[in-house]
C-alpha cells in the first residue's frame, strides 16, 4: 500500500479552553475524491483550517506528499499545492472577477507587469468550462452568490494543487452547475489530483466520492468506502443515532397539505423590476407554504426583493393585505420577513454577538423608551438557541466564531423572533445538517400552521416538493406556470422548470 | 437603511466606474474659470510656480492614496516631511546626492516604524501614526534646535528646488511626474499593487488567498514615508530651509485630496491620476484666491482660504454621492 497524500492523526484544537477537535484523524489517497460529513459545529472546517495554516493547532501530526507538514499560513499552504475554497466564500468583492481569480498568480507581460489581456482571457476561459459567460472586468460584487462560489471554485482549481478543498462548494450552486462541478473534480481526479470535499448534501456524495470521513463533535467517528454505505448509515454515524431510530422520522419534516382555504395575504400581480424580473404573479395564503422553483437566474431571489420592496416595481403590484409594498421599511411594518441567501453581505453582523444578531430585528419591540428589556432579550434568545439546535458556547459569543451552519440558524432565528405574518426564506436550510434541516423544516411548518405564510425559495427539489403547498415556477423572470400539492414528484417539477412556456399544468 | 444594504451590487458597479468623474469635471470648471477671468493665469510663470509649490502636495497625496486604498491612514506625513527637510538641509553641505537620499531616507525610516508598530505591535493605523507623528515633530525640533536650518548655497543641493531641467521644466515637476506615473504602474500593473487593493477590499480574504498582505501594508507605510520625505527635500531645497514647523495639516489636505480623488476611506477601490487630481483641485483653489486678492476685488486671509477649502471638500463629496446614487436611486425609491 502506499502511502496517502495526507496524514492527520490526533488532531485536537480548542478555542477558548471550548474543544472543537479532539484527536480527529483523516487520510485522503492520492487521486482520490474523499469527503467529510457530520452535523454542524462537528469541527469539518476547523481541521481544514488546521491543514491550510489559518489556525494552528494544539497537538497532534500532519504529513502531507510524505513529509511532515510545516504549514504555518494560507499562503504557504498553496505553494506546498494545497488549494482551498473556504466555506465562507472567501473573495474580494470590490474587486474584478479575474483580480479573484489570478491574485497572487497573475500571468506576467515581460517587464514583469500584469499582463491584463492574458489574465481576462485566461479567466474567461476558466469560466466559460464552468459554463459561465460574464464580463470578467466587473467588480466581483455586482454578480450572484452562485456565480461568486464558481469564481472560487474557479481560483481554487486553476492553481494547478495536489489537493484540492471544497467546504461546501455547491451550497449555492443549482443542479446544472452542481453537475459541471461533478465534471471538473473527475478531470481533476483523473490528473491524478486529491479532493476533499465537504457537504451536507449526501447524494452528492455518492455521486462523486470514494471515501467518506465521518465526524461528530469534533472526533473522527468512522471512514468507509461511500460504495459499501448507505445514506441512512452515514446520517445515523453523523447524529450518533441507529439507523432504525432515523428511518422511521422520514426525510423532511415541511409536510405539504395543499389546504388552499386561508386568508389571502400577498398578492402579486405582473410584478417587472429593473432586475431581471419580468413578469411576476402569484397568491400567498395564511397557513400556506408557496415555492418558488427554477433554475439559476430565473428571477427567484429578484422576485423575492421585489416582494420585500427592495426593487421598485416598473410594471404591476404587490401588496400584502390589501396594502401596497414599495420599500422594504412598509414590508417589515405590514408584517413581510426576508431571510436573504447572501448571509455574509447582508445578514450576519459578524462583529456582534449571538444574542446581538438574534435581537437586531426584534429591537424595537423590546425597547422601552430606549431601553432594551434584557430579560425578556435572553428569554427570546434562548429559547431559539434551544429550539433551534443552535451549537454556541453561550449567547454572548461572537457570531463569526460559530460554524456555518449554526451562523444560517442565527439569521433564521433572528426573522422568526419578530413573527412576521409572511417570511421569505432564501435558501433557508443552506448549509445546515441533515439533523438540523429537519428541525427547521419542521420548524417553519409548525409557525405556517400557526396562521403565517411562508415563500420558500430552495435549489432543493426535495425540500420544495415535499414542503411547499404550492410551487411557482419561473423562467427567466416570469412566473410561467404553478404546481400544486398533493402530488407533485420530482420528475414533474423538473419537467415543469425544463418545459418551454405554457399556460397552466395540472397537478 | 435596509434598502441600502441590498443595494451593494449595484453600489459597487456605480461605484467603479463615475466616482473618478467628479474631480476630473470640477477641476476642468477650475481651469477654465481661471482661464477666462485672469490674463496670467495661463501663463509659464504661474503654471510652473503653481506645480512647483503643489508637487510636495502631490507626493504625499500619492503617498496616502496607498496608505487609504489599504484601509489604513498616515497621519504623520506633514511631520515627517518637516523632519525630512531638516535633514536633508543639515545634509545640503554635502551635496544634492546625499542629502536627497538622506531625506528620502528619514522618511522612509519613520514609515518602517510605523510599519512595525501596526503590523508587528498590531496598533491601529490611526494610532500608530498619530504617534509617529507626534515623534517625528519632535526629532525635528530636537535635531534643529527649534529654528530654521539654512541649507549649504555652495553646494548644488538648491539645483532640485530652485532651477529647471533644460531650462523649462522644474526639477521638482519632472520628478514628481516620474513618482506618479511609477506609483500608477505599481497599483496598476503589478501584484504588490493588487493585493494593496485586496487587503483594503477584504483583509482576511486577502490572506485566506495566500496573498503577502503583511508585505503590502509594509510596503503602503515605506511607500508613504519616502514621498513624506522627497517632499521635506522639495521643501529644504526650494525655499533655502529645513523647516521643522512645516507641515502642519499637510495629512489632512492629502487626505482631503485623496478622497476628492474618489478613493474609498475603507480601502479596497482607488485610483492615483484621480488623487493628483485632487491635489492639484485645492491647490487651484488657492491660487484663484490669489489671483482674486491681487485684482483688490476681495480681501481674504488664509484663514477664509481653509474655510473655502473646507466647503469645496464638502461640495465635491456631496456631488460624488448624488453621482453614485443616481443609478441607484432611479430603480429603489
Ligand atoms: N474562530 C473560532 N473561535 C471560537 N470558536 C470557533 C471558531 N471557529 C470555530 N469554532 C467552534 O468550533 C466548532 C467547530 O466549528 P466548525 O466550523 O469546524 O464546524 P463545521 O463542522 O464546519 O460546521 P458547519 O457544517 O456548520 O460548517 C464550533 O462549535 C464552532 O463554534
Ligand atoms: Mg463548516
Amino acid at each position: 500500500m502506499t502511502t496517502p497524500l495526507l496524514r492527520m492523526t490526533g488532531i485536537s484544537k480548542a478555542f477558548n479552553g471550548v474543544p472543537a477537535l479532539a484527536r480527529a484523524e483523516l487520510a485522503v489517497d492520492r487521486g482520490e475524491v474523499h469527503a467529510i460529513v457530520g452535523q454542524n459545529g462537528a469541527g469539518k472546517s476547523t481541521l481544514i483550517k488546521i491543514l491550510t495554516g489559518v489556525y494552528q493547532r494544539d497537538e497532534g501530526e500532519i504529513a502531507f506528499d510524505g513529509a511532515p507538514s510545516t504549514i504555518a499560513s494560507p499562503r504557504e499552504a498553496q505553494e506546498r499545492g494545497v488549494s482551498t475554497i473556504y466555506q465562507e466564500l472567501n473573495l474580494v468583492p470590490l474587486r474584478s472577477v479575474t483580480e479573484n481569480v489570478v491574485l497572487g498568480y497573475e500571468p506576467r507581460t515581460r517587464w514583469g507587469t500584469i499582463d491584463w489581456r492574458g489574465a481576462h482571457r485566461r479567466t474567461g476561459e476558466i469560466l466559460s468550462r464552468f459554463g459561465v459567460d460574464i464580463d470578467v472586468k466587473a467588480p466581483l460584487a455586482t454578480y450572484p452568490t452562485a456565480i461568486q462560489q464558481l469564481v472560487a471554485i474557479a481560483r481554487a482549481v486553476s492553481l494547478n494543487a495536489k489537493l484540492v478543498i471544497m467546504d461546501e462548494p455547491t451550497s449555492s450552486l443549482d443542479e446544472r452547475e452542481v453537475e459541471v462541478l461533478f465534471g471538473v473534480i473527475r478531470e481533476l481526479k483523473n490528473s491524478g489530483t486529491s479532493i476533499l470535499y465537504v457537504s451536507h448534501f449526501l447524494d452528492e456524495l455518492f455521486e462523486i466520492c470514494d471515501r467518506v470521513t465521518i465526524m461528530r463533535d469534533g472526533r473522527t467517528v468512522g471512514v468507509a468506502n461511500i460504495a459499501e454505505t448507505t445514506k441512512l448509515d452515514l446520517i445515523a454515524a453523523m447524529l450518533g443515532r441507529s439507523a432504525a431510530e432515523i428511518q422511521t422520522a422520514g426525510m423532511t419534516e415541511l409536510a405539504a397539505t395543499g389546504d388552499r382555504s386561508g386568508e389571502l395575504l400577498l398578492e402579486a400581480e405582473g410584478v417587472a423590476t429593473n432586475r431581471r424580473l419580468r413578469n411576476l404573479s402569484l397568491k400567498v395564503r395564511r397557513g400556506e407554504i408557496v415555492g418558488l422553483a427554477g433554475l439559476l437566474g430565473s428571477g427567484r431571489t429578484e422576485a423575492a426583493r421585489a416582494i420585500f420592496g427592495c426593487d421598485k416595481p416598473t410594471a404591476g403590484r404587490v401588496a400584502m393585505k390589501g396594502t401596497a409594498i414599495d420599500c422594504p421599511r412598509t414590508a417589515i411594518s405590514r408584517g413581510i420577513g426576508y431571510l436573504t441567501e447572501d448571509r455574509k453581505a447582508e445578514g450576519i453582523v459578524p462583529e456582534l454577538s449571538v444574542r446581538e444578531n438574534m435581537t437586531l430585528a426584534l429591537l424595537p419591540q423590546l425597547s422601552r423608551m430606549g431601553l432594551v428589556d434584557k430579560a425578556r432579550e435572553r428569554e427570546i434568545v434562548e429559547r431559539f438557541i434551544r429550539s433551534l439546535g443552535i451549537k454556541a458556547a453561550h449567547m454572548d459569543q461572537k457570531v463569526s466564531e460559530l460554524s456555518g451552519g449554526n451562523q444560517q440558524k442565527v439569521l433564521l432565528g433572528r426573522w422568526l423572533a419578530i413573527q412576521p405574518a409572511l417570511l421569505i426564506l432564501d435558501e433557508p436550510t443552506r448549509g445546515v445538517d441533515v439533523g438540523a434541516k429537519l428541525e427547521i423544516q419542521a420548524i417553519i411548518r409548525r409557525y405556517v400552521d400557526e396562521g403565517c405564510g411562508v415563500i420558500l425559495i430552495s435549489s432543493e427539489f426535495q425540500e420544495l416538493i415535499e414542503g411547499a403547498d404550492e410551487i411557482v415556477v419561473l423562467q427567466e423572470g416570469e412566473s410561467v406556470r404553478t404546481v400544486s400539492n398533493p402530488g407533485v414528484t420530482e420528475d414533474m417539477l423538473v419537467h415543469a422548470i425544463a418545459q418551454p412556456k405554457a399556460k397552466e399544468v395540472d397537478a | 437603511m435596509l434598502g441600502d444594504a441590498f443595494d451593494l451590487r449595484t453600489y459597487t458597479r456605480q461605484l467603479g466606474r463615475s466616482s473618478t468623474i467628479t474631480v476630473w469635471i470640477a477641476l476642468l470648471c477650475l481651469i477654465l474659470f481661471g482661464l477666462l477671468r485672469y490674463d496670467n493665469f495661463g501663463s509659464t510663470y504661474n503654471i510652473g510656480s503653481f506645480l512647483n509649490y503643489n508637487s510636495m502636495f502631490i507626493l504625499i497625496s500619492v503617498g496616502m492614496c496607498f496608505v487609504i486604498m489599504t484601509g489604513g491612514i498616515d497621519l504623520s506625513v506633514g511631520s515627517v516631511a518637516a523632519f525630512a527637510s531638516v535633514v536633508a538641509a543639515l545634509l545640503s553641505p554635502h551635496g544634492l546626492w546625499v542629502a536627497l537620499p538622506g531625506g528620502i531616507l528619514a522618511g522612509m525610516a519613520f514609515g518602517a516604524v510605523n510599519a512595525f508598530i501596526i503590523l508587528v505591535m498590531r496598533v491601529p493605523p490611526f494610532m500608530a501614526t498619530l504617534a509617529t507623528m507626534l515623534a517625528a515633530k519632535g526629532c525635528a525640533l530636537v535635531l534643529s534646535g527649534k529654528q530654521t536650518v539654512s541649507v549649504s548655497w555652495e553646494s548644488n543641493f538648491t539645483t532640485l528646488g530652485m532651477s529647471s531641467a533644460f531650462g523649462i521644466l522644474p526639477w521638482t515637476i519632472l520628478v514628481t511626474a516620474i513618482v506618479v506615473v511609477a506609483a500608477w504602474i505599481v497599483l496598476e500593473k503589478t501584484s504588490l499593487g493588487r493585493t494593496v487593493l485586496a487587503v483594503g477590499g477584504s483583509p482576511d480574504a486577502a490572506h485566506l488567498m495566500g496573498l503577502k498582505t503583511g508585505r503590502a501594508i509594509a510596503f503602503v507605510y515605506l511607500f508613504s514615508g519616502a514621498c513624506a520625505g522627497l517632499a521635506g527635500v522639495f521643501l529644504a531645497s526650494g525655499y533655502g530651509a529645513g523647516q521643522p514647523l512645516e507641515g502642519v495639516g499637510w495629512e489632512l489636505a492629502a487626505i482631503a485630496s485623496v478622497v476628492v480623488g474618489g478613493t474609498l476611506l475603507t480601502g479596497g477601490l482607488g485610483s492615483i491620476p484621480a488623487t493628483v487630481a485632487g491635489a492639484l483641485l485645492f491647490g487651484l483653489v488657492f491660487n484663484i484666491l490669489n489671483f482674486e486678492n491681487g485684482r483688490g476685488t476681495i480681501s481674504l486671509s488664509a484663514y477664509w482660504q481653509s474655510v473655502i477649502r473646507g466647503g469645496l471638500l464638502l461640495l465635491v463629496i456631496l456631488l460624488q454621492a448624488r453621482v453614485q446614487s443616481l443609478g441607484v436611486r432611479s430603480k429603489t425609491s
